[in-house]
């Protein structure tokens, strides 16, 4: 385009140029879910509410909006909520960008809330300056630990990391099943679950009782800069990006792709886990046996949102924040379940893999940046690899 | 091989067999067909002679259905019609034999052949034993027993281009294309491939042979139709003109065809290969007890049919794959298990045959592309840090010495056109002082003025003192850069010959047989 | 016997060696059973993968028919509760038979979905299949809250085929015929569509074009065979077994839905797809092994082993059984992939005109 005498930043310059086009793409995409939503809520507004009401999609709209939004409380929540989302959406972002799907974002969670559950027990009476960083950093080796193992087996097997991850994610809600149900457990609780952090958690920054911002949500909003600058600014990042555009090219240029598949499924475990042991050291105190999260879908539409850059990730972490942090009003106002942001979630994401929809809808021009590039890395290695040789 | 007198074509039949008139298409950017006349008569072999992007393929993809003209009529025998879609075209008789064969390597000789027209028992089930014996039987009348059984992906490469042969004449066919049939070929093969041709002919075939090799089509066709960026710019007989009128033809000026290597003044030998053996992907030994050496200042051409190892022996001298037995030294170092990247640094630079796949990552900026090689030493890289200016710097500095036709440094490499890709990744490979210089298959899908550049560039590196390992499938290629050559065959080195003196039959039949003294009658059952 | 299982170590692979046949024979019909959903996701998989497009929605495909199998029934249990029942066949009821139908179209207008997704809008697979997941655990988990609420009544499910007793008590054999005829009609289904399939795949014309576009879809389309709507087709046909894969769940097996019922079936169905070398049979035997693998579980609480073997396996917690198949999942992948070719052209999506 213009040719300035300053140079610029190589992504600097590609991203303005498409980035007008996904963003109105993935503007789009969020505004016809809301419709879809708005039907759905129509034509079950029988049963929620007894009769008919065209309405109901205005009256829990406002409610969201309202309950995330327009309160301290809600802004907190929000916050708070965005938190996981946003580490864990780092997570599947980081991956994507090297050619790999991490759907194993919810069981590196549970095991980051697993191990720093289990440290922030030991240390519940230490003084909160050793335990609360202890506790963090069990939880994000558990984390890593976990991402370690498909990544480890991407590389040396071939095993693709879809499925593996998948299984993965099983077999973690049964270890902390059992960890919460037989070490870990707190005697005569009203249910399973494992005894208190104490000492290890995280403090709170402001808010009242049932609405505090602790200071895990800082850690997820330092963590964004952090990973952009280490994707686009740094040495291991380029390499990262190499493996995902192209893995053949990258072993040319003297990368070694399995280290790098290794390394970045680590790393995203660490990130997930991260999210794992904020979420225990912040907010939840304990773990429960049956910890009923949807991390892992949640981050996938996050990186997906924010197609696997940083920033857009931090955006539709805190989108999705929202919504959750609504849902709650949502429900006690109008009646709609909560479980209807996970419909508006599947659907987002539908709207964004079927672009062209949202372009006919909205006049749009047809722009380069499609979905995620890397992605074609993804889908081709998932009859095995030959690029993962060295 | 004679020119074959064009009087005895027979003239008797006043429609051509085919006729396709005013052809005009478009594609976004680019006009590739504009207002083209071709006519062929029946029993002729007609040329379709351009450079590398001129639009015949185009052409004959709108001949077969698939793709559909702007504008524009086809007549056959006559007779103006629509063609729908490859099946439609195969109805009418005209059979298609793609560059890229259109062959399915896991499944069998007869599934390929008879897939799309599939011998029946009832409505569902396929009678396996009637197709087996047609494809015998349709063998037998053109002389090549091909195994039905034999799963196509275990042929060799002239074998395969006759099971595309056989998938024409199954369906009857009274016009066959074929899109540049030679380029995988031996020069013997290709004297077969055109006897079997001429029998067609004779049979009162029509053949459109699609080709860019001059001496080829003065050889085989009966007239040829030059094309030059979309347009038809002359027709000629091959008895009255020559090579040089061809190329300025389809080039549209004077070409120099052959570059003038001059003397070479070889020194001490840089690379020393021993006994080398390499497994293929699959774990089979593609190159085996292969030794050869390559000294400064000198260029060693490796001609060989592709599929002989060459790749596999490439990539095995860079660094990305692994020996299982020999050495490699460079300089009087052993490289053998060196990577790329050591490599890069003792100064050995690779042109890669798939450019899409090893030598550049097509999504990321030129600028990132030019140092791809370089990327985590100063002054790109310090520590982890990348320096973007300094990158850009080398890029601009590089796309202004190469004359890469690009609007800036930052846009991404995919939106290069072949000549221009391969410029950046010699940009990249030639900048510096080098020891030994790898190319495969360079010029590959280039027009000619990239050619000439890339030929240019390479003499001049051997000048320099560079040691150049030259691999190609082209033997015109090799012929006019190599001070000596090897010619590779089933993964051996069979030979090695000077430069000066080298005879091109005498290297193609070494391509083909080996140097064993009776070529094998090779049928399809026991090519490789 | 006993002299083999008291030897010191190698005893205790004796111990297992005889426990696991008498599980397979005695649960031999659970297993299968079990298999059953793994083995219609893998056909389900087959079809798809082997026209060249890559399916891990097999999930939400599977758990969306579960639930419209399960809510077509119930409706119409509501609207007629006295419900005429074939004792003959499986004690089907028009609910029932409602429910199935249901289902079936449930799994193919999902997969239509995915085919136009991956095929004409040529979205990344990987994430068509994701996004699917997430849309019908979603929706189902949101609807079956709100239908909860109003306590519909359940339409029951198929009655198992009772096989003569004579048959069953053959000695050595016996315990195979009870486990292919003790079944309701889906899990009996499933080995007959294994081999159905097989003989297609390989012996028809469907088969050869569906093997040639799954390699080299543009061979296949120079030769007249029309890539996008074979891919369309197959996909659109593999809908029917993940239709009754998740009839399986809801009318055959069980009889009410519950949110996440599928418990990553659909996905063990992929692994036994590619260990079965993208072949019906092999995803048949897969689904088997991994069937096993989870019934494990309930082996030994039900035939708990004695002796040595018995303290050592009854002292490993719970949750280790429920997470076997998932690891044997992992590990059938690990070892098996390099050296399971995939169709070649699996995952590429394909345009139709060439560009030049």
């Amino acid at each position: 385009m213009s040719t300035d005498d300053q140079p610029m930043s190589t992504i600097d310059r590609l991203l303005s140029r498409s980035l007008r086009g996904q963003l109105a793409v993935t503007g789009g995409a969020i505004i016809l879910a809301l419709v879809v939503g708005a039907v759905l809520m129509i034509l079950t507004s029988p049963i929620i509410t007894g009769s008919l009401d065209p309405w109901l999609w205005a009256e829990a709209y406002l409610a969201l909006v309202q309950g995330a939004l327009l309160s301290s409380n809600g802004l907190i929540d929000t916050f708070v909520r965005a938190t996981p989302y946003i580490l864990a959406g780092l997570s599947v972002g980081l991956g994507f960008k090297a050619g790999l799907f991490n759907i194993g974002a919810q069981g590196q969670f549970l095991m980051g809330a697993l191990g720093s559950v289990a440290a922030g027990i030991a240390l519940a009476d230490a003084p909160s300056i050793i335990a609360i960083p202890l506790a963090l950093l069990a939880g994000v080796a558990a984390g890593a630990a976990y991402g370690f193992i498909p990544g480890w087996l991407k590389a040396f097997t071939g095993a693709h990391e879809v499925v593996v991850t998948i299984m993965l994610n099983y077999v973690a809600f049964q270890i902390v099943s059992w960890a919460v149900s037989e070490p870990l457990r707190a005697r005569g609780a009203t249910f399973a679950r494992t005894t208190s952090v104490g000492e290890a958690g995280i403090p709170v920054l402001a808010g009242t009782t049932g609405h505090e911002l602790h200071a895990g949500v800082l850690i997820a909003l330092a963590a964004v800069p952090i990973v952009w600058w280490i994707l686009y600014r740094s040495t291991i990042g380029f390499e990262i990006r190499t493996v995902g555009a192209n893995p053949d090219a990258a072993r040319y240029a003297g990368m070694r792709p399995r280290m790098i598949i290794v390394l970045t499924m680590t790393a995203a475990g660490l990130l997930a886990g991260l999210a794992g042991a904020v979420e225990i050291l912040g907010v939840q105190d304990y773990l429960p046996a049956s910890y009923a999260t949807s991390v892992g879908f949640d981050a996938i539409t996050v990186a997906l949102l924010g197609r696997a850059n940083p920033w857009g990730i931090l955006f539709g972490g805190l989108l999705l924040g929202a919504l959750r942090a609504g849902a709650p009003l949502m429900q006690i106002k109008a009646g709609v379940p909560v479980q209807m942001i996970d419909i508006l979630q599947g659907v987002i994401l539908f709207f964004l893999a079927a672009d062209l929809i949202v372009r006919w809808v909205f006049r749009l021009r047809e722009t380069r940046g499609g979905s995620v590039d890397e992605l074609k890395t993804v889908t081709s290695s998932y009859g095995g690899s030959t690029a993962t040789r060295g | 091989m004679t020119v074959p007198d064009t009087t005895q074509v027979p003239d008797r039949i006043s429609a051509p067999a085919l006729e396709m008139r005013g052809i005009t298409k478009t594609y976004p950017g680019v006009v590739a067909n504009d207002g083209i006349d071709l006519d062929v008569k029946p029993g002729e072999i007609h040329a379709l002679l351009g450079e590398n992007g001129a639009g015949k393929t185009t052409l004959m993809n709108i001949l077969y259905g698939l793709a559909k003209p702007d504008a524009g009529q086809i007549l056959l025998d006559g007779k103006a019609v629509e063609i729908s879609g490859p099946s439609d075209a195969i109805e009418r008789g005209i059979s298609m034999v793609h560059q890229h064969f259109m062959l399915v390597p896991v499944l069998t000789v007869a599934d390929n052949v008879l897939l799309g027209r599939e011998v029946m028992r009832g409505r569902i089930f396929l009678d396996q034993a009637e197709a087996r014996q047609r494809i015998r039987e349709l063998g037998e009348r053109f002389h090549f027993e091909l195994d039905p059984d034999q799963k196509v992906g275990e042929l060799s490469v002239g074998w395969q281009q006759r099971v595309e042969i056989l998938k024409a004449l199954y369906r009857d066919a009274r016009i066959l294309v074929l899109d540049e049939p030679t380029a995988v070929l031996t020069p013997q093969e290709t004297v077969e491939i055109f006897g079997v041709l001429r029998r067609l002919a004779a049979e009162g075939h029509s053949i459109v042979f699609i080709s860019h090799k001059l001496y080829e089509v003065l050889a085989i066709a009966d007239r040829i139709t030059v094309i030059r960026r979309g347009k038809v710019v002359g027709s000629r007989i091959p008895s009255q003109t020559s090579e040089d009128d061809l190329a300025e033809l389809m080039v549209g000026r004077e070409v120099q065809l052959t570059v003038d290597r001059g003397e070479s003044h070889p020194g001490e030998v840089m690379l020393q290969v021993a006994d080398l053996r390499i497994p293929n992907d699959r774990g089979r030994q593609v190159v085996e007890s292969v030794s050869f050496e390559v000294r400064r200042g000198e260029v060693l051409g490796v001609a060989g049919v592709a599929g002989n190892g060459q790749d596999e022996l490439v990539e095995a001298i860079v660094g990305l794959r692994q020996p299982t037995g020999g050495t490699i030294v460079l300089d009087g170092e052993d490289v053998t298990r060196d990577g790329p990247r050591a490599l890069h640094e003792k100064d050995v630079s690779f042109v890669p045959a798939d450019r899409h796949r090893f030598g550049l990552v097509l999504s990321f900026p030129i600028a990132d592309n030019i140092i791809l090689t370089d990327y985590y030493a100063e002054p790109y890289s310090r520590g982890i840090v990348r320096d973007e200016a300094a990158i850009l710097a080398r890029a601009e500095e590089a796309i202004a010495q190469f004359d890469v036709r690009t609007p800036s440094a930052t846009v991404g490499a995919g939106t290069l056109s072949g000549g221009n890709q391969q410029k950046l990744i010699v940009a990249r490979e030639f900048d510096r002082d080098l020891k030994l210089l790898v190319l495969d298959q360079p010029t590959r899908g280039l027009d000619v003025g990239s050619i000439e550049f890339i030929h240019k560039q390479v003499i001049s590196k051997r000048d320099a003192g560079t040691a150049v390992l030259l691999i190609s499938a082209e033997l015109d290629e090799i012929l006019e850069l190599s001070d000596r050559i090897a010619v590779m065959y089933r993964g051996r080195i069979v030979d090695v010959v000077d430069g000066r003196t080298a005879n091109k039959e005498a290297i193609g039949l070494l391509m083909a047989t080996g140097g064993r003294s009776e070529a094998p009658a090779e049928t399809g059952a026991t090519a490789r | 016997m006993d002299v083999l299982f008291d030897i010191p170590v190698a005893g205790l692979f004796f111990q297992l060696v005889d426990y696991l046949i008498v599980v397979l024979t005695t649960n031999g019909a659970i297993i299968l059973a079990l298999a059953a959903p793994i083995a219609l996701g893998s056909y389900c998989g087959l079809m798809n993968e082997r026209s060249g497009v890559v399916n891990i929605g097999i999930e939400g495909m599977m758990i969306a028919a579960a639930f419209a199998g399960w809510f077509a029934a119930s409706l119409v249990v509501q609207a007629f509760p006295e419900q005429p029942k074939a004792d003959f066949a499986f004690g089907a009821t028009p609910a029932l038979l409602i429910g199935l139908l249901a289902a079936v179209v449930t799994g193919m207008a999902v997969s239509a979905i995915h085919a136009w997704l991956s095929i004409t809008v040529r979205a990344d697979q990987i994430i068509s299949g994701t996004i699917i997941n997430i849309v019908a655990l979603g929706v189902t988990g949101y609807l079956i809250i709100i239908i909860s609420s109003s306590a519909p009544p359940s339409a029951g499910k198929f009655t198992t085929f009772v096989p003569p007793q004579w048959l069953t008590d053959l000695p050595l054999v016996g315990w195979i015929f009870d486990m292919f005829l003790n079944q309701g009609p889906i899990t009996m289904s499933v080995l007959l569509l294994a081999v159905v399939l097989q003989v297609l795949l390989f012996r028809s014309r469907w088969g050869l074009r569906t093997r040639a576009v799954g390699e080299h879809p543009r061979a296949a389309e120079t030769v007249g065979v029309d890539v996008i709507r074979l891919r369309y087709r197959n996909v659109i046909l593999g809908g029917i077994f993940a239709g009754l894969a998740g009839a399986w769940f809801t009318l055959d097996f069980g009889t009410n839905f519950q949110s996440g019922m599928t418990g990553g079936r659909g996905f063990i169905a992929l692994a036994a797809l590619i260990f079965g070398r993208w072949t019906p049979l092999g995803s048949f035997g897969a689904a088997l092994l991994f069937a096993a693998a989870g019934s494990l579980s309930i082996a030994i609480r039900t035939v708990p082993p004695t002796g040595q073997l018995g303290e050592i396996l009854t002292a490993i917690p719970d949750q280790f059984w429920s997470a076997l198949p998932y690891l044997v999942t992992i590990i059938v992948l690990a070892g098996v992939v390099g050296r399971s070719v995939a169709p070649a052209a699996v995952g590429k999506p394909y345009e139709r005109e060439s560009a030049s």
